[in-house]
């Protein structure tokens, strides 16, 4: 049972096996049990959870069952909810108790969801490896010693380890994909627009999205819907999105007909050889499946990072300013004056790492260099478009490795930070053009998971789905389960 | 060698909607500290802006009044300063692309003659939260329930060559965007603010380095900071000083303007698009349903109450001051349509001087049109005098009772019967035996004598053209 | 890259002592001397890309949607006296 998927549990649900409080039981056993050596989960409450699980009992009895009737999903501590505290795991938001729900928990709800808890992550976002929390570093299942990717790291622990089924994350430059794929499970970055970013911290708000962590593609379909839809409230939130059939672009089981780009600059020097061998199998394992692979090439790729690393920092840069110490969050102690209220309440709550982007950022934006950094950031973000574009033309859907690397180990890269931020090489390009991309486990190397990042055009989710869908139904990846975490003693 | 002056100048104007500009947020004035605010407007984690469509409307229609072009396409940005009022730590304004750009004010001048002043740009924005620090110790309070508040930003072109002109053109301002209903352009409430960038320079020569003078709020307060402003420089230079570009506020208490320059004050506003807001497009057809929409201007409606209605340029200057002080006045023409001169005297001289005493707008006036109408009627037909008249206007503004109902009441009508007239007169006659004398001797000034005696013991209700006619003939014996 | 980090520091409103200015400057230097590697694309022409997607603005109805949540607004303040914030004086 815990590593089962939602679809699982919702059958069993529905079949009338099991209650939506046994379940809710069994998986907080295990993050009491685990939560210890992975520091996952950053806040759970029991008995709340246990109420929702009953709320939902008593709405089963009844009515028909809603999407996500009664199964348990985590959220990353950057969604803000009303219940329980919402600390983008900062101290800045020390004290911060959301008074509202993010429009995509409102959603999880209303689908009959228990929400189990807030999972750990890089503070505000900022990070590939889910060290630079202030709640501690986070740990990947497959080896605790090894970080578990970031910024979503703790909700890729969380579902890798089965301590929930499934978790929320959210995706500025690779958040959701990157630790997916370093964890061995499945990720979903929707089409930039596709979902609400209405009480979702911002990090870099042309770039942020939300998306699901799961065990299995159909899972990542059935989330996602529940996730999508028009705000009122998010004006980037698109009103005539392009409708996906969710679940049944999750039936397909072969490949036949689908032109795959497989794009040179992904496949480099300097990668693991693990995990590019990986990929390559995986390729071979889609020809088999009917597949064309067509090489292609997205010539400005080797900019993305750089022009990422303007665009992000610059937009972040503004939008933690309201983080002032004013109306909520963290002050300092007896601030001598105004300025000193500012700059002090600013320097302890944030981290170095948010320092160091808040400042590349206000760097990046400041008079006389505003051209040469930003705007020129800006039409690089063009050619990039471009060349997703033109690729487009000539395939349906374009597959790399997610990450050039395995999970790594906990402080390898903290005192290079440039080297930290080359580890989202693959996946950053995707926010620039606003693409949907999923990551889904294609292999082992080392004892290590790899991923497969599949990239769609705007709004084509539905590609993602059937490619990764046919993908995994040939293959067994997703259903490995790191064994330390593995089920004993545990109840089916 | 004289100075030359050039003024610019931008205004700040709230666009008088229910909500503020990213959020449902009531804007109105004078409530609770706080009480009208939101996850939105103030600035909390994960909130997002939606822009108000009607304040898009408001700031194309001030667009279209001023002649200016309507960008189909415009952009917001984030203009980033900390700030304790300003919850986000940016403001939203449009920096780049302006929804308005490229218009203009005609202004008059001192010759009389008409001088044209250009409009840069209207660009929309939100205002920032108000700070308290008057009889706090060590600290201020900060009230956002103006944060979030929508603006247009005025900015003119350096056209403006005095302090005068300066005025001349925020007045004319000030009207068409009362006109508009695009603002309530209450000073005092903040809601019409004015910063003023001042140079001078010898004519002929580049214009001199400009100071900018912070949040003046009254008309005079404007003159008097632009006129402080434009002899400091003037001395300055002439004592062999230079002006340096800054930012002043000026002291209406004391008159003079001080530098606001602190150390760590180097703007670096650090615009960038806001990626929170998409680009705001409009389209040619929208634009052409508020042009339709547009009502009357102040100068078109002057000019047709003069031709239509035959009345003064002062006349006509009067009434139009506001929307609703025209259209009263064009009910009221309508109500009594034989004589619209007649209308215009008593809206403007009488109705006005009274409602001002009570400190009440036209639209707080306690008689209608239509009820001052009636009474304009009377007069019309000789029931009372005009002097009689503005008793009876008096008495109206006390009570609902119409012209003819106090008429009756207090038995004011006119008195035109001849007979009466002659008893009259025959009994101040008998009581003045002396003037009467004196007028038959030849003393004819003594006629407005007895026109006086008459009218007070007719209690002012004779007809006086007819008091004079009878006294011409009785009092010659 | 040399990078003014105090300055910058001070843009952004944080404080950063002798130390962190000593490390932050040359990891600053380095990051933005890696993004010196944009120059080398060739733009001439090309529009900057603000939004991922070429959308226009909705907008919103002007309908008073929000009532009075002062208090639970408030709770999560640092500092506030009869529902005003309070900071340290502001000097103008
Ligand atoms: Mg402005
Ligand atoms: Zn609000």
């Amino acid at each position: 049972m815990p590593f089962s998927t939602l679809s699982d549990i919702q059958s069993r649900l529905n079949g009338g096996e099991i209650t939506a409080v046994e379940v809710a039981q069994l998986y907080l056993d295990r993050i009491e049990a685990h939560n210890e050596s992975l520091n996952a989960f950053v806040y759970m409450d029991r008995a709340h959870v246990i109420a929702q699980a009953e709320a939902s009992d008593a709405y089963r009895a009844q009515h028909e069952p809603r999407l996500l009737e009664g199964l348990p999903i985590a959220v990353k501590d950057i969604f803000c909810t009303q219940d329980g505290p919402t600390r983008c795991c900062s101290s800045i938001l020390e004290g911060f108790d959301a008074p509202y729900d993010a429009h995509v928990i409102t959603r999880l709800k209303e689908a009959g969801a228990v929400l189990v808890g807030k999972t750990n992550m890089d503070e505000f976002a900022m990070g590939s490896s889910t060290e630079t929390s202030a709640f501690g570093v986070c740990r990947n299942p497959w080896d605790v010693s090894r970080i578990p990717g970031g910024s979503s790291g703790g909700s890729a622990s969380a579902v890798a380890a089965a301590l929930t089924p499934a978790a929320l994350g959210t995706d500025t430059g690779g958040s959701i994909r990157q630790p997916a794929s370093l964890c061995g499970i499945t990720g979903l970055k929707p089409t930039y627009g596709r979902v609400s970013r209405r009480g979702i911290i911002a990090f870099a708000s042309s770039l942020d999205q939300a998306g699901p962590m799961t065990r299995s593609v159909r899972d990542a379909a059935m989330l996602t819907e529940a996730m999508v839809g028009h705000d009122a409230g998010d004006a980037t939130s698109v009103a005539d999105a392009p409708i996906v059939s969710w679940l049944a672009a999750c039936d397909k089981t072969d490949m036949k007909g689908l032109k795959i780009g497989k794009p040179k600059e992904y496949f480099v020097d300097g990668m693991d050889a693990g995990v590019r061998a990986e990929v390559e199998a995986a390729l071979k394992q889609c020809e088999a499946l009917g597949a064309e692979i067509v090489d292609i090439s997205l010539p400005h790729t080797e900019y993305a990072v750089a022009a990422y690393y303007v665009i992000a920092p610059s937009e972040a840069s503004a939008n933690l300013s309201r983080y002032d110490g004013v109306r909520f969050g963290h002050r300092c102690d007896a601030p001598d004056d105004l300025l000193d209220m500012y700059t002090r309440s600013r320097d302890e709550g944030f981290g170095t790492e948010v320092k160091r982007r808040i400042l590349t950022g206000a760097y990046a934006l400041s008079s006389g260099y505003y051209d040469a950094y930003y705007l020129k950031a800006q039409k690089v973000r063009t050619l990039i478009q471009q060349d997703f574009m033109q690729a487009f033309e000539q395939v349906d859907i374009i597959a790399t490795p997610t990450s050039p690397v395995t999970a790594f180990q906990v402080g390898e890269k903290t005192d290079d930070p440039l080297t930290m931020y080359l580890s989202d090489i693959f996946t950053l390009a995707v926010n620039l053009a606003g693409l949907p991309g999923l990551s889904q486990p294609c292999g082992m190397t080392a004892g290590l998971p790899v991923g497969l990042q599949w990239i769609a055009p705007a709004w084509r989710e539905d590609l993602l789905l059937n490619a990764a869908s046919a993908y995994e139904s040939a293959t067994a990846w997703s259903d490995l389960a790191p064994e330390a975490f593995a089920v004993k003693g545990d109840k089916v | 060698m004289s100075w030359e002056v050039v003024i610019g100048l931008e205004v700040h104007t709230q666009i008088n909607t229910a909500t503020k500009a990213f959020c449902g947020c009531s804007t109105a004035f004078g409530s609770e500290p706080n009480s009208q605010t939101c996850p939105v407007c103030l600035g909390m984690p994960g909130q997002l802006p939606v822009l108000n469509g009607l304040a898009v409307d408001k700031s194309i229609l001030t667009g279209l009044a001023i002649n200016a072009d309507i960008n189909l396409e415009s952009k917001f940005d984030r203009k980033n300063y900390f700030y304790p009022d300003l919850p986000k730590g940016y403001q939203i304004t449009q920096f780049t692309v302006p929804l308005v750009e490229n218009g203009y004010l005609d202004i008059p001048t001192k010759s009389g003659e008409e001088k044209r002043i250009g409009i840069t740009r209207i660009h929309m924005e939100e205002d920032a939260g108000k700070s308290m620090h008057e009889g706090l110790d060590g600290v201020s309070h900060i009230d956002l329930n103006r944060s979030g508040v929508p603006l247009m930003e005025i900015v003119s072109e350096p056209d403006m060559r005095s302090a005068d002109e300066a005025i001349a053109y925020l007045k004319q301002l000030h009207q068409l965007i009362l006109f508009l209903d695009v603002s309530g352009a209450n000073m005092e409430m903040g809601q019409f603010r004015c910063d003023a960038n001042v140079s001078v320079h010898r004519p002929g020569t580049p214009f001199g380095t400009r100071a900018e003078l912070k949040n003046l709020n009254s008309f005079r307060f404007i003159k008097q900071a632009i006129e402080y402003e434009v002899n400091r420089q003037i001395e300055l230079i002439e004592d062999g000083g230079e002006v340096v570009q800054e930012t002043r506020l000026y002291d209406s208490v004391l008159g003079e303007s001080r530098s606001m320059r602190s150390k760590e004050e180097a703007h670096d506003y650090r615009y960038f698009p806001e990626p929170d807001l998409p680009p705001l497009r409009v389209y040619q057809q929208q634009v052409d349903t508020i042009r339709a929409g547009m009502p009357e201007l102040p100068g078109q409606l002057r000019r047709r109450f003069e031709t239509e209605y035959g009345l003064s340029p002062y006349d006509a200057d009067v009434l139009t001051q506001t929307r609703a002080l025209a259209g009263w006045y064009e009910a009221l023409v309508a109500a009594h349509a034989s004589d619209p001169k007649r209308c215009a005297n008593w809206l403007a001289n009488e109705l006005l001087g009274r409602l001002k005493e009570l400190g009440k707008d036209i639209e707080a006036s306690p008689v209608s049109a239509h009820r001052l109408a009636g009474l304009l009627d009377r007069i019309a037909d000789s029931t009372i005098s005009g002097k009689i008249a503005k008793d009876v206007l008096d008495a109206m503004l006390e009570c609902s009772d119409d012209a003819d109902a106090i008429i009756e009441a207090k038995g004011l009508k006119q008195v035109s019967d001849s007979g009466a007239i002659d008893a009259i007169i025959e009994s101040v006659m008998a009581a003045n035996p002396d003037q009467l004398a004196g007028y038959r001797a030849g003393k004819d000034k003594l006629m407005g004598f007895f026109v006086g005696q008459v009218m007070k013991a007719s209690r002012g209700q004779a007809n006086p053209g007819m008091v004079n006619a009878r006294l011409g003939v009785l009092l010659k014996g | 890259m040399d990078i003014d980090v105090k300055k910058v520091a001070m843009l952004a409103r944080i404080r950063l002592t002798d130390s962190e200015a000593d490390e932050l400057g040359p990891q600053l230097g380095s990051i933005l001397g890696y993004i010196e590697k944009l120059s080398e694309v060739n733009t001439d022409g090309v529009m900057p890309t603000a939004h991922p997607h070429d959308a226009a603005m909705p907008l919103r109805a002007n309908i008073v949607t929000n009532s009075n949540r002062r208090e639970a607004l408030q709770a999560v303040a640092p500092n506030v006296l009869s529902g005003l914030y309070v900071v340290p004086k502001v000097i103008e």
